[in-house]
């Protein structure tokens, strides 16, 4: 009974990562052809940078039970990484002297920078219990922005580091996608010989595809996933969610409970740097605005509402949220100005006096939406749209053993 | 003394140092200084009470709180619009708007945070800790999108009311006192001795610090646990709403998101003093406050917020149990 519950449950996960893939590999061709235009392939690229935050942040807080309230720091931290050492701004600082190190390079030291930062944030505060390592990250998740803020002579402060260079694939990859000509292996009539058509046209480079950058953070993501699942399910893993359900038994179990938490913050930590670099390269320009606590606190809520320790479930929260931030929500005052057009109550989009006219009352109502939303799922569903199944299975076979064994007591007796 | 400890002291005599030799040096900037970080503490430390009750009855960082606080001079503005008061000499009926005001706030604010606790907490007391934490981060966002929505995002204007310009000022030795820095610090002094009354001498605050204990004991012992968290949350939104007024009062200005950064602050001060200590949470804040202005004045005040989360991180790694806190850190 148990072993089919749980096998129905495998299905489930696999379903979501079929439909999922399936979903990523048509997404670009369709737009293409819908829209002409790859604007939102560029979107979708930044989606992708929230999942890939999100399936980092679950192994801190699904798998090891411990609150990051300032995971948006350690994103700071391996996008200026990376757009430090590849970007003219260093020039400008007091070393004189720019560095332009390829992307491939970068993208893991600013994985390992951030994981480093990690080390060094939780090694004192993993000993305490849980809500003071909330706590710290809290305030480390301020401090950094502040320090980018106060120190423009290297960060460029709140002009942001711009210019950033693009990832390029190296020589001696050749294919369709490598060299000036580009082939374009969506869509050939939108990518001539470069030149001969005006038309900015999508190309494999990611010098100007948004393409490129999709394919590359599905590939990542696709990587990240394999990875997390590998480590969910091998000894660290168990030791992890032993860990989150009763540390005292867990160390009573010869589990190192400061090591084991410690390498769950830090993996954590390695995921969001590595987004960093990706975001800085994708994005081209690095300003803290946008490594606010803001950001923590919608990449937790993507791991919450997803289902906290299921993977699956947290790629879904985290595309559901980025849809209802950046799509619902931004669009919401056009769609209620043009629905109060068709039901001729055209008066209520002019500004008059103190109303501020329809569309203007409606994006002020947004951030309200937003935190409705938030109350709403949690008191609905709090374990979140896909919660981890393994773990309700675990519950409920430790109850059945449980009730086993005081039956066979019962009889013995 | 162990290594932890010893690093503390290291840190904090460092600090008492470089503030003795400003002191030394420029004794009438220093006292200055002092003054306006003790207005500051105060307002800091009626808002970290309520971070500190409870966080102490149900262990829960109530988000949503600093912005109950900046909520309460919403509500004070909109009630001061009802008296024709006179913002540049002090009269008998700002006398009478300020008498009314306050109380008023401070109920209401009450009233709205017992129906945020009704709502957003209570049918999650038995969820994962998580799932209160994340309803209360959406609160925070639904008030600030209220006050968003009634006043947009500039800057709102709080009605000067309280007695000021020459007559209610007063220079001694070169450091100016207003009397808006004593009105902030003497009012702020009585609302905590009150509530410290409140918690030590009634049957209500006995049940609080009973159900703060143990939960399940005191509910063994025949305490109503909702109705106690229920008034907790009521008489932190009192502290809070009229820190917000006070706020307001002493700086005339109030924008939609100024909870989101005061609150932060203030639950620092709460966790200086010790999270969960009532005495302490109001003697952080005042530390709080001087160490802000002391970081504003000597170090440069785009370097406070950096100073005071450096503080926070400090207080947790060197002593957890904050400077009161008697608790010994759980594994």
């Amino acid at each position: 009974m148990a072993l089919l519950q749980r096998r129905r449950m495998r299905d489930r996960d696999a379903m979501i990562y079929g439909v999922l893939l399936i979903l990523a590999l048509a997404f670009p061709a369709t737009v293409l052809y819908a829209t002409g235009s790859s604007a939102l392939i560029s979107q979708a690229g930044h989606a992708g940078t929230f999942v890939l935050l999100a399936i980092g942040l679950n192994v801190v807080v699904g798998f090891a039970g411990l609150l990051d309230l300032g995971y948006a720091a350690f994103f700071a931290i391996g996008a200026y990484t990376y757009a430090l050492f590849a970007s003219s701004q260093l020039d400008s600082s007091p070393l004189h002297h720019s560095f332009h190190l390829p992307f491939w390079l970068m993208i893991f030291v600013g994985m390992f920078v951030a994981a480093a930062a990690g080390v060094i944030l939780g090694f004192p505060t993993l000993r305490l219990r849980g809500d003071y390592l909330a706590i710290v990250t809290l305030g480390f998740g301020e401090i950094v922005p502040q320090l980018s803020y106060n120190l423009p002579q290297w960060t460029g402060g709140i002009n942001a580091i711009g210019g950033i260079d693009s990832p390029s694939l190296p020589a001696w990859i050749t294919g369709p996608w490598a060299g000036a000509n580009n082939i374009a292996i969506i869509r050939p009539d939108v990518c001539p010989v470069l030149g001969s058509s005006t038309k900015f046209a999508p190309c494999f480079s990611f010098g100007f595809d948004p393409i490129a950058f999709y394919v590359l953070i599905v590939i990542m993501i696709i990587g990240a996933v394999i990875l997390v699942g590998n480590l969910h399910r091998s000894r660290l893993g168990r030791a992890w969610m032993a860990i989150r359900e009763d540390e005292v038994a867990a160390a009573a179990m010869g589990i190192n409970t400061v090591t084991t938490k410690l390498l769950a913050f830090a993996i954590g930590a390695s995921f969001s740097g590595f987004a960093g670099a990706y975001y800085g390269a994708s994005f081209g320009l690095v300003s803290p605005d946008q490594f606010l606590f803001l950001v923590s606190v919608t990449v937790l809520v993507m791991v919450v509402l997803g289902g906290m320790g299921s993977i699956a479930g947290v790629i879904v929260g985290a595309l559901v949220i980025y849809f209802v931030l950046n799509s619902i929500l931004p669009q919401l005052p056009s769609t209620v100005e043009s629905l109060a057009n068709t039901f001729g109550l055209n008066s209520l989009n002019v500004q008059n006096g103190d109303w501020p006219g329809l569309a203007q009352e409606t994006q002020r109502v947004s951030f309200l939406v937003y935190g409705l939303i938030l109350v709403l799922m949690m008191l609905l569903r709090p374990q979140g749209i896909f919660p981890s199944r393994v773990r309700e299975q675990e519950l409920k076979h430790a109850a059945v053993q449980e009730d086993e064994a005081a039956v066979e007591a019962a009889h013995a007796g | 003394m162990s290594p932890p400890d010893l690093g503390f002291f290291i840190i904090c005599a460092l600090a008492i140092i470089g503030l003795a030799y400003e002191a030394f040096t420029q004794p009438t900037a220093f006292v200055q200084v002092s003054i306006f970080g003790l207005a500051d503490g105060a307002m800091y430390a009626l808002v970290a009470l309520g971070y500190t009750m409870v966080y102490g009855i149900i262990e829960l960082i109530n988000f949503a709180h600093g912005d109950v606080f900046t909520m309460g001079a919403y509500i004070g503005t909109a009630i001061l619009g009802f008296f024709s008061f006179n913002e540049n000499s002090f009269t008998a009926i700002n006398l009478v708007a300020l008498l009314v005001v306050f109380p008023v706030v401070m109920l209401v604010m009450g009233a709205i945070n017992i129906g945020i606790e009704r709502i957003a907490y209570r049918p999650l007391r038995n969820a994962p800790r998580l799932a209160p934490l994340i309803t209360a981060i959406g609160m925070s966002f639904v008030l600030e999108g209220v006050m968003f929505l009634w006043h947009g995002p500039a800057t709102v204007h709080v009605p000067d009311l309280l007695p000021h310009g020459p007559g209610f000022q007063t220079t001694i030795g070169g450091v100016f006192i207003g009397f808006k820095d004593v009105f902030v610090v003497v009012t702020a002094a009585i609302l905590v001795t009150l509530l410290a009354i409140f918690i030590n001498r009634t049957r209500l605050g006995k049940a609080m610090r009973a159900t703060a204990q143990d939960r399940d004991a005191a509910q063994l012992m025949g305490i109503d646990i909702n109705r106690t968290i229920a008034a907790t949350f009521f008489i932190g939104a009192l502290l809070a709403g009229a820190g917000g007024m006070i706020w307001g009062l002493y700086y005339n200005n109030i924008f939609y998101n100024l909870g989101f950064r005061t609150g932060l602050v203030a639950f620092t001060a709460a966790v200086f003093g010790g999270i969960g200590n009532i005495p302490g949470a109001a003697i952080g804040g005042v530390l709080i406050g001087l160490i802000a202005a002391y970081s504003d004045s000597y170090i440069g005040s785009k370097w406070t917020e950096v100073v005071i989360f450096g503080i926070l991180i400090g207080v947790l790694v060197f002593r957890p149990t904050g400077l009161l806190g008697m608790r010994v850190p759980e594994k």
